[in-house]
């Protein structure tokens, strides 16, 4: 795989029935202590990657690309997942090597496993060729960028069990699953649902698949999301033993734990004390710091800010995973650039935070402690009630969960479900005393006796192994709708496939939005409507508004609108500016250091402009002073045969002559004066000549017989750069 | 039945006989009421099985999605669910001295389910 060539689709979909995974489980980061990179030390980074994208301003410190300890998480799934592939490259660039893939809407309720590639709505369905053909992508990814990459999809709906297996079979590192969320926000039935989920948690465990709880929804969904917090912990509680007694390993068990509230309430002073609570009473068990999407409006601006606050208590507390939230989800399923934008937040945050707990600690008296205390109080006192109110099915029937009280006040306003309730209702079975089951990985009852078997045998000996043992004994179903799969909607967009013909996109290739900022010096009301027949008039289709904010009532609003565009560009047909070809501010320097560079400089004729040619020497412009090079100015209207004679008699490398005033063609007029000059005084094979001015044409410039010509624009490290590779080919020759 | 109730926060007064409490013996005290809560939920689960389960101990055998989402509607009309659907194939295949797939496609092709409930001793 080239790292300049885009990933082959249609080849990455050859062979997936042929397709294993080359490994199970989950991956940590690989911790380097003291990390040295450029001269900077990092006390909690990881291997840095082989390919990467660094942060903007890495270009002033060598370009390294440090990586947090924190696995970090991107959350994809568009709806296409052939187009998801594309965008778990960029993300993987940019640090995540955790990729979750959010389900369909309404995958929950389909009672089985869904096969072939569908298109999804808000998720992508959850099939067997479609985590193939990512798991299969994700292999060269990691390759790519020399790191694993966690692939993680959802056990739960009515369909866990079946799904926990095709995980298992498919090498998927890390999986959703709490039978609360299913109770709870899908409605299924409560019996069902923790029957199933300790099956799935058994098969999760032999798969060594990283579990994550479902906790997180309830302050999504809550009134008021801070006031569930007791109730939250007693959630991850519930979840958190259910599991290791199905099997799991408290190692591959990660709450999803969340800061409830974002400013303008005090953030920290109520979300650190939580997670201060949650980190004691679970210090056995892998935190995964998801983000606050409670209160997420339009802002990304506002959402970045308070991510990066929660990334500051999972700094100051700990965080395994650090899971990042689109700054976008507030306003639609996730675009691609606010992944790219989510991950490099992650890490400039964390990076950032590098080392905090050397330098600071908790406080061990006063407000933090005395709130971490009613927390943990809070949260007994809510289980004491759970189980004299008959236990965890009756608490469910009475409401006590996602009530928005802070327990134990109670606003009746909890989700409340029957046990005789809900999908899947009366779908369970009491197993027979005879009751069997040939396969490893099954929870529960299971007389393997009768057959002759001991209580530590693998069952799957009687039938000659299962799946789990030899993987081609899985059967591949490829596709069942011949009009909804991959290859028709590749076929649609074909023409936009490693082709020259580009169009703008934000999820999926060639959907053609593109986003306009506008600033109308009106108000919120008048701004959205003008900026709608705006970009009508900009020939947008279906332009809809996605983000407005007052800058004063009266003054100004600030308006996002995204719209479609139907045209393509077609990249052949484009005349590229020749690109300057630079060198880096440490080979300037190196070059400099190795043998030292004079130049003579000035403005040119009867010229007092002063401000271009000061630009390109002066150090407090950035200019090639900086670098060390001698600079003598000779100030402005200086004839040409002074500054020839000047640069003879300092012996100067070069000169940069200034030409501002340009009537006439005088500028190109007096290079040529310069040129000639230096060849009458024997000079002109031992010095370089350029010019610069604001109406200065490179082409036209060396017509006129100087070496080089700057216009508009230029900086110094152009001219540098120009200077020292043309000094280089003139010693060789 | 569903009674939402509301309450004000009565917290301090409800709290008065943890106040003694250690962190430690806190600690102990919330993950003794979490077992609590969860001992009858994992015991339910030891006991019983779903459709669900049941298909995925089918995947678990070499069968599709497909065959196995048929299988277990199957052996719940036939009223063997609770001896496990992947023991009907099983049973099947041994009674016939046939290979598993081949035993769970003859099954879904309705044959044989007589033999399985006389062999069970399950009454039609």
């Amino acid at each position: 795989m080239k790292t300049n060539e885009k990933l082959d689709i249609r080849n990455i979909l050859k062979d997936l029935d042929k397709y294993e995974p080359r490994r199970r489980g989950w991956t940590w980061r690989e911790h380097v202590p003291n990390l040295e990179m450029s001269g900077n030390v990092f006390t909690d980074a990881s291997k840095p990657l082989k390919n990467s994208i660094p942060l903007p301003a890495a270009k002033y410190f060598d370009n390294i690309d440090p990586q947090p300890i924190q696995v970090i998480t991107s959350e994809i799934a568009s709806g296409r997942f052939e187009d998801d592939i594309r965008r778990m490259r960029m993300a993987a660039w940019h640090g995540a090597d955790h990729l979750m893939v959010i389900r369909t809407a309404g995958q929950s309720h389909f009672d089985s496993l869904i096969e072939g590639t569908p298109q999804g709505v808000g998720g992508v369905p959850i099939t067997r060729k479609q985590i193939r053909a990512q798991r299969k992508a994700l292999d060269i990814i990691e390759d790519e960028v020399g790191r694993p990459i966690n692939y993680h999809s959802y056990v739960s709906g009515v369909a866990g069990p079946d799904i926990a297996v095709m995980f298992a079979e498919e090498g998927v590192n890390g999986a959703h699953q709490d039978p609360q969320y299913n109770v709870l926000y899908r409605n299924i039935n409560m019996v069902r649902s923790y029957v199933d989920a300790a099956e799935s948690k058994k098969i999760m465990a032999w798969g060594d698949i990283l579990q994550i709880d479902g906790a997180h929804n309830a302050n999504a969904t809550a009134m008021v999301a801070w006031k569930v917090m007791p109730e939250l912990m007693v959630q991850h509680a519930i979840n958190s033993i259910f599991s290791v007694k199905a099997g799991i390993k408290k190692e591959n068990i990660a709450l999803s734990t969340v800061p409830p509230t974002a400013v303008p309430a005090p953030d920290l002073k109520i979300n650190l004390p939580y997670a201060k609570a949650l980190r004691d009473f679970f210090d056995e068990y892998k935190m995964r710091a998801q983000m606050n999407t409670k209160y997420m409006e339009s802002s990304t601006r506002e959402a970045t800010v308070t991510h990066v606050l929660n990334m500051m208590i999972s700094k100051l507390t700990s965080a395994d995973i650090q899971s990042t939230i689109t700054p976008d989800e507030g306003r639609n399923v996730p675009w691609h650039m606010y992944n790219i934008e989510a991950c490099d937040t992650a890490k400039q945050a964390l990076i950032g935070m590098d080392g905090l707990l050397d330098m600071v600690s908790l406080k061990e008296d006063g407000y933090l402690p005395q709130k971490v205390r009613e927390l943990k109080e809070r949260a007994i006192l809510f289980f004491e009630e759970l189980i004299e109110d008959g236990g965890y099915f009756q608490a469910v029937e009475h409401g006590f969960f996602i009530d928005s009280g802070i327990y134990p006040e109670r606003n009746g306003d909890g989700i409340a479900r029957q046990i005789n309730g809900g999908i899947g209702v009366n779908t369970v079975y009491e197993r027979d005393e005879d009751y069997f089951a040939p396969v490893p990985a099954h929870f529960g009852y299971n007389n393997i006796e009768q057959y002759g078997l001991k209580a530590d045998d693998n069952p799957s000996i009687l039938i000659d192994g299962s799946t789990f043992e030899d993987h081609s004994k899985i059967i591949f179903i490829d596709e069942l709708d011949e009009t909804d799969n991959v290859n028709v909607r590749m076929d649609e967009n074909e023409k936009y496939r490693n082709s020259n013909l580009v169009k703008p996109e934000v999820e999926w290739l060639a959907d053609g939005t593109v986003v306009i900022d506008l600033t109308l010096p009106t108000s919120i009301k008048y701004a959205e409507a003008a900026s709608i027949e705006i970009a009508k008039k900009m020939n947008l289709l279906e332009p809809e508004v996605i983000h407005r904010e007052v800058l004063q009532t009266a003054e100004a609003t600030r308006i996002q609108v995204k719209g479609k565009i139907d045209f393509d560009i077609d990249l052949e047909k484009l005349v590229l500016p020749e690109e300057p070809d630079l060198l880096s501010e440490k080979e300037i320097r190196e070059k400099i250091d190795n043998k030292p560079l004079t130049i003579v400089a000035g403005t040119v004729g009867e010229d007092e402009h002063s401000v271009g040619l000061r630009e390109i020497i002066d150090i407090k412009h950035g200019g090639i002073e900086k670098y060390g090079i001698n600079c003598i100015y000779l100030g402005t209207s200086v004839p040409i045969t002074k500054l020839v004679d000047a640069a003879i008699e300092v012996n100067a490398d070069a000169i940069l002559m200034s030409t501002i005033i340009s009537h006439d063609d005088i500028h190109y007029k007096n290079m040529k004066k310069t040129h000639e000059y230096a060849i009458e005084k024997g000079i002109r094979d031992k010095i370089i000549i350029v010019a610069g001015g604001t109406q200065v044409t490179p082409e036209l410039a060396k017509k006129q017989g100087v070496d080089q010509g700057f216009g508009r624009g230029t900086k110094g490290n152009h001219v540098a750069s120009f200077i020292l590779k043309k000094r280089e080919e003139m010693n060789e020759n | 039945m569903n009674n939402h109730k509301t309450r004000s926060d009565d917290y301090i007064k409800r709290k008065k006989h943890l106040e003694n409490l250690s962190n430690q013996e806190l600690k102990q005290r919330f993950w003794d009421l979490a077992d609590k809560t969860t001992e009858p939920l994992i015991d339910l689960a030891y006991k019983n099985t779903s459709p669900a389960i049941e298909r995925s101990i089918l995947l678990r055998m070499g069968f599709s999605s497909i065959e196995a989402t048929s299988l277990v509607e199957k052996t719940i009309n036939h009223g063997l669910i609770s001896k496990g659907a992947g023991h009907v194939v099983f049973r099947y295949s041994k009674m016939q001295n046939i290979p598993i797939r081949e035993s769970g496609l003859a099954l879904n092709d309705d044959q044989g389910w007589q033999e399985i409930k006389d062999s069970f001793g399950v009454k039609s």
